[in-house]
């Protein structure tokens, strides 16, 4: 016999207007005091990515020598007049050089996220949903690309398509980001997987079949709806990650070319001079900490959110 | 007004033509492990099954847990390929139909679930639940569709208003009337319900079994009724299919059935039932079975019973029981049981011994029927003739529906039988328009 | 599962644990208990009301309850889901989750003792030993990862001071009793390893471990099948006939209820209702709500194709319940003085049987 299910405290119908699953989970999300920061933080990356360069006291490359030689002659430390930040050994705005930087994190994110959504979301909802022979296939593929170094792979990529139109786009950095969305949809691909084999036995979908419904209609509109909360966590979860391996690439000296920086790349100037200046370091690594809190916690949030199971608790 | 208790059962029409019909239907599945899963054994979760469902009848299915019922109803629907034998819908061999074909032929077979939490897309509101069917067959489209959507959730006795809600908001009958909505809204000739009310609360499992039988006398509709409660099922059925580990091993009308069991297993089950009367439960003679179901991966050989089997061991254990499988063998007209020594279960008293006197059905005494009868005269007007063509006449009838409502929260609960509805309080204008629903149990000890 | 009443003879008396000193404490037992019937009740409930705070008000669950178990007798509970049977068990043996649950008033008397003045300690020697709980589900309450014998013998060791050896030993004469063949062999077994049936029978082996003077089941065969709800049923009914264990019995099945206790009690809402002997109560219900339970079910004995009756309407919330009949909302026989004040639990003919009914009460109108 099946688990007898009954009605939870304070589900009684009260005739009051539908709210929805949805406007529910951001009921639930708007109650997370974390999950709220973590909202706020995304915001501002995103805007500063958007509007960076536009509010940015200086052009990121412009180099204030001026001001560099009316000093020490090195780094302008923070709070001299101008360059709230400081300079570095160049005599380049560090808040200008952030704002820059902060664009390209937030295209690695959405670059990134958009690579995993086309590839990792259809091969996962196919091997679920046709199960057997494909299924099987599918998920063998997944384990090699799991299993094959991702810093090789992007390497790889990068100089294989160094020439190409997608390898000139963006400064190079657009073939960059692709290589480390190629590198990591597998997670989300297995995640889609194991919803949609969940779903799959579900009785509405059993209903739906019952009734006659397409094959691709049911995965869109029963399937994908329900399994969507723990993929928009996944991928959110994702994003955090996606900024750190370009940090990593861009130290290494992947990607962003000089004189443009990102985060990860100021990180790795300025540590020539981590004694003498620290803030060439603190600031980017303050900033890169803060974008990573800010997509964790609103991942964490709505997870929570999004948990039916969590529903009534708060 | 009369004040009678009792009514007379509504003479159900069956025509003796068969809608459906299982021919030694096999579904096995296979049990895989290891890295390269291969096969390790099969599960027969029904091994062999042949009957009939006739139109305009309802069968029932009772057995245990994990017997088989659910994969015979889903097989009837073909919701699972058999792995042999047939099912023919109307004189047409589903296995024979191309995916469209059967697709097609999915508007004239429907089915309803146990879980109503379970069997609601909990994303989408009652109305696109409701409307998906009929967007699937093309049956509607634009203002149309939503009238009909309307139509449907007022056919269930729930307020169309609700078109917009999310499963969540509604308690267990509530949502279970939205399923049976969902599967009305294709017109089906044939539904499958499978345990439509073990998960609801009793006073809800009755206003369920009450909107399932009106339903069915109003657009003639013929049901597969699965359950493990044998009174539910006689409540509801035309004729009655006990299953036991994968095989049917007695069928027949419930009257025959219920009152001679010819298969041991039978009279076991009838005297496991609980009946709510200290009279009737002390005077009977019980056998209890002892042990759980054996596994369907390996039945016992012979016949599959021979291992709880009261009457084997009554017998001295023959020889016959543990080797040969009883076939399905007439006892009179239409019963018909799977024993070799039906006979001897036929002349026992084992488990249904209470059947013999009835005892008086106590519940809302006479003195309370009379206090009532002033207010019964207003809800009394519903006996119009039961509708029998499906589909077709649904607009008419829920337009007939709407007009005996007092309000279209509790409406199909008061239809049909006159003589009840002196018993059925109609709903208070000022309650909330909702089903009866008890509040919730909050955390549960464990 | 009531049969002809039983004569001594019929039943084995003997509980074969080890058959000389189960005998003799038994019939100790036996007479020790005689002796105590007289005084009164082995369990006495008095206006017991629990409550919890939700963020919606305080929900009052069970609301100024009272009721007395006596030795040997096997009470019933019954009424819909949610109307306060589990936390009426839940308060007696003290398991209320708290916060945000807490039992406001009331006195629970268990064999002299006054069990809510006790403190967790005490209470927790009283709960194993002298009070078994049978759960609602047997599927989580018992602990996955530790084996049934182990889980036996836990409280079996904490409470009586066996050995190891003796526990175990125990154990497997417990298991042997509420019907597990081959107890030795599956000490080891986990949970998962028993079907829902075993696993309920594990969770009563639990219960009777240390030989409980009452037994709280909570809708001890609800998730089981029919033939397995009748051996469980079976079960309970001859160990307490055995033991003399008296049995506080929830569920919300009248069939149940009809052959199992010696009394019910049907409550609503957080009140009792209506209780009586189970020859009263089924034969002359005093009340509608009762009498909407026993019409709402289909019954085996039926004449085919009645239509049921069925109560309309919604249970209130039990969030500040107004001063009226709880059960006036979906009564058809209320009448002002109903939505006005609540009704009292009176008597209706015998000591034994109360109901809350303005209507049937002597100068009601339905009487
Ligand atoms: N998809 C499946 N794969 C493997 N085994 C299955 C599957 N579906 C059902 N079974 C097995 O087939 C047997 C019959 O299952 P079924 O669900 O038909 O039982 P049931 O009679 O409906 O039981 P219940 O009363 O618990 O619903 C069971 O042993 C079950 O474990
Ligand atoms: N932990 C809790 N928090 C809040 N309310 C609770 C909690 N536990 C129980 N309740 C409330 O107490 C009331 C009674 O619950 P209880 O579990 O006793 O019901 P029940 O009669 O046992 O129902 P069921 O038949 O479903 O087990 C319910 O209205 C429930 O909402
Ligand atoms: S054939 Fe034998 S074992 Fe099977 S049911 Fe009949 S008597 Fe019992
Ligand atoms: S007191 Fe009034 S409302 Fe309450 S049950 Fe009796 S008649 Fe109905
Ligand atoms: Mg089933
Ligand atoms: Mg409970």
């Amino acid at each position: 016999m099946a688990t007898i299910s009954r009605p939870v405290a304070g589900e009684i119908v009260q005739p009051r207007r539908s709210a929805g699953l949805w406007s529910d989970a951001f009921g639930r999300l708007r109650k997370n005091k974390l999950a709220l920061v973590g909202l706020f933080l995304v915001i501002t990356l995103l805007l500063t990515g958007l509007f960076g360069p536009i509010i940015a006291p200086w052009p990121y490359d412009y180099q204030d020598l001026e001001a560099v030689f009316a000093g020490t002659g090195g780094p302008l430390p923070p709070l001299t007049a101008g360059h709230i930040l400081g300079t570095d050994q160049l005599g380049r705005d560090l808040l200008s050089r952030l704002l820059d930087g902060a664009r390209i994190s937030v295209s690695v994110a959405l670059v990134v996220q958009l690579v995993i959504i086309t590839i990792g979301v259809p091969i996962g909802a196919i091997a679920g949903w046709f199960g057997a022979r494909l299924d099987n296939i599918l998920m063998r593929f997944t384990d090699v690309i799991y299993a094959f170094p991702d810093l090789l792979f992007i390497i790889l990529l990068s100089v294989a398509f160094r020439d190409t139109a997608v390898g000139q786009a963006m400064d190079g950095l657009l073939l960059v980001f692709v290589a480390i969305g190629l590198t990591s949809w597998v997670t989300v691909a297995r995640l889609v997987r194991g919803q949609m084999l969940a779903l799959k036995e579900t009785e509405f979908v059993e209903a739906a079949r019952a009734i006659g419904v397409r094959d691709r209609r049911i995965v869109m509109r029963h399937l994908l709806p329900n399994g969507m909360g723990p993929i928009i966590v996944a991928i959110t979860l994702g994003i955090p990650s996606a900024i750190l391996a370009e940090a990593t690439l861009a130290y290494i000296g992947i990607g962003v070319q000089p004189p443009r920086a990102s985060w990860g790349s100021l990180v790795a100037e300025g540590q020539k001079y981590v004694r003498s200046e620290p803030h060439l370091v603190v600031f980017p690594a303050i900033a890169i900490a803060l974008a990573l809190i800010g997509f964790t916690f609103l991942g964490d949030g709505l997870r929570d959110a999004l948990d039916p199971k969590l529903k009534g608790k708060q | 007004m009369t004040t009678t208790v009792e009514t007379t059962p509504t003479p159900r029409v069956t025509d003796q033509k068969v809608l459906v019909q299982v021919d030694d239907l096999k579904i096995h599945f296979p049990i895989r492990s290891g890295i390269f899963k291969t096969v390790k054994g099969t599960v027969k979760a029904v091994d062999g099954v042949s009957f009939d469902v006739r139109r305009g009848e309802t069968l029932g299915l009772v057995g245990e847990s994990g017997c088989g019922k659910s994969t015979i109803g889903r097989a009837m629907i073909r919701l699972r390929e058999p792995t042999a034998g047939t099912v023919a819908f109307d004189g047409v061999d589903l296995g024979s139909l191309s995916s469209d074909a059967l697709r097609k032929m999915r508007r004239r077979m429907q089915i309803i679930f146990q879980d109503p939490y379970g069997s609601l897309d909990p994303r989408m509101t009652v109305g696109s639940t409701v409307s998906e069917p009929i967007e699937t067959h093309g049956l509607a489209a634009g203002q149309a569709k939503r009238d009909r959507v309307a139509e449907l959730l007022t056919l269930v006795g729930l307020d169309p208003a609700y078109v917009n809600r999310y499963p969540h908001e509604f308690s267990g009958g509530q949502r279970q009337r939205i399923g049976v909505a969902r599967a009305l809204a294709v017109e089906p000739e044939f539904i499958v319900c499978d345990e439509p009310i073990s998960a609801l609360d009793v006073s809800i499992q009755a206003q369920v079994l009450n909107l399932l039988t009106d339903l069915r006398s109003r657009l003639g509709l013929t049901y597969l009724f699965v359950a493990h409660d044998l009174s539910v099922v006689k409540h509801i059925s035309d004729r009655v299919a006990v299953m036991y580990l994968g095989k049917v091993v007695e069928i027949g009308p419930p009257d025959q059935l219920y009152a001679a069991p010819g298969h041991p297993y039978t009279r076991a089950l009838l005297s496991a039932v609980p009946v709510p009367d200290p009279t009737a439960e002390r005077k009977r003679k019980r056998v209890i079975l002892q042990g759980d179901v054996p596994s369907p991966v390996n039945p016992p050989p012979g016949c599959r019973f021979h291992t709880r089997c009261w009457l084997y061991e009554r017998l001295g254990q023959p020889e016959e029981c543990r080797t040969v499988d009883p076939p399905l063998v007439a006892i009179s007209g239409e019963h018909q049981a799977a024993c070799h020594f039906a006979e001897e279960s036929v002349k026992s008293d084992v488990g249904v011994a209470h059947m013999e006197e009835r005892s008086i059905r106590h519940g809302t005494p006479t003195k309370a029927l009379e206090s009532l009868a002033g207010d019964a005269a207003r809800g009394n007007g519903n006996q119009g003739d039961p509708l029998q063509t499906p589909g077709g006449a649904m607009e008419a009838l829920a337009a007939s529906l709407g007009a005996h409502l007092p309000s279209p929260g509790a409406p199909v609960a008061d239809l049909g039988a006159p003589g009840s509805s002196a018993g059925v309080p109609g709903p208070d204008p000022e309650a909330p328009n909702v089903d009866p629903q008890p509040p919730a149990p909050g955390t549960r000890p464990s | 599962m009531q049969q002809e009443p039983v004569s001594t003879e019929d039943v084995p008396t003997v509980i074969d644990l080890s058959p000389d000193e189960a005998r003799r404490e038994h019939q100790e037992q036996m007479a020790r208990q005689e002796a105590e019937r007289k005084d009164g009740a082995l369990l006495q409930v008095r206006g017991l009301s629990t409550h919890f705070n939700t963020p919606d008000g305080v929900v009052q669950a069970v609301d100024d309850v009272s009721f007395e178990v006596g030795f040997g007798e096997t009470l019933g509970l019954v009424g819909e889901s949610g109307c306060g049977k589990s936390v009426t068990a839940l308060s007696i043996a003290r398991l209320v989750p708290d916060p945000p649950g807490r039992i406001v008033a009331g006195e629970i008397m268990f064999d002299g003792i006054d069990v809510l003045k006790l403190d967790s300690d005490e209470m927790r020697k009283l709960r194993g030993k002298e009070i078994g709980f049978i759960f609602q589900d047997p599927l989580t309450s018992l602990n996955p990862t530790l084996t049934i014998g182990y889980q036996i013998a836990e409280s079996i060791r904490e409470h009586m001071g066996l050995s190891q050896k003796a526990a175990s030993d125990r154990v497997v004469d417990l298991l042997g009793k509420v019907g597990i063949p081959r107890a030795r062999d599956r000490l080891d077994d986990y949970p998962f390893q028993f079907s829902g049936g075993m696993r309920q029978r594990v969770m009563i082996a639990i219960a009777l471990s240390c030989d409980p003077k009452l037994i709280l089941a909570d809708e001890p065969t609800t998730a089981l099948d029919v033939t397995i709800q009748a051996q469980i049923l079976e079960l309970i009914q001859t160990l307490s006939e055995e033991f003399h264990t008296a049995v506080l019995l929830i569920t919300h099945d009248l069939g149940i209820a009809a052959g199992m206790c010696d009394r019910v009690n049907v409550m609503y809402a957080g009140e009792i209702v209506e209780t009586g002997t189970v020859d009263e109560l089924f034969a002359n219900p005093q009340m509608p709500y009762a009498w909407g339970l026993l019409d709402s079910l289909p019954r085996i004995d039926d004449v085919r194709g009645e239509r049921l009756r069925t109560i309309e309407g919604l249970p209130p919330l039990l969030i500040n319940p107004a001063d009226a009949c709880r059960f006036s909302p979906r009564c058809a026989y209320a009448r002002d003085i109903c939505r006005e004040q609540g009704a009292q639990l009176t008597s209706r003919g015998s000591e034994a049987h109360l109901a809350r009914c303005w209507a049937t009460e002597p100068e009601g109108w339905i009487s």
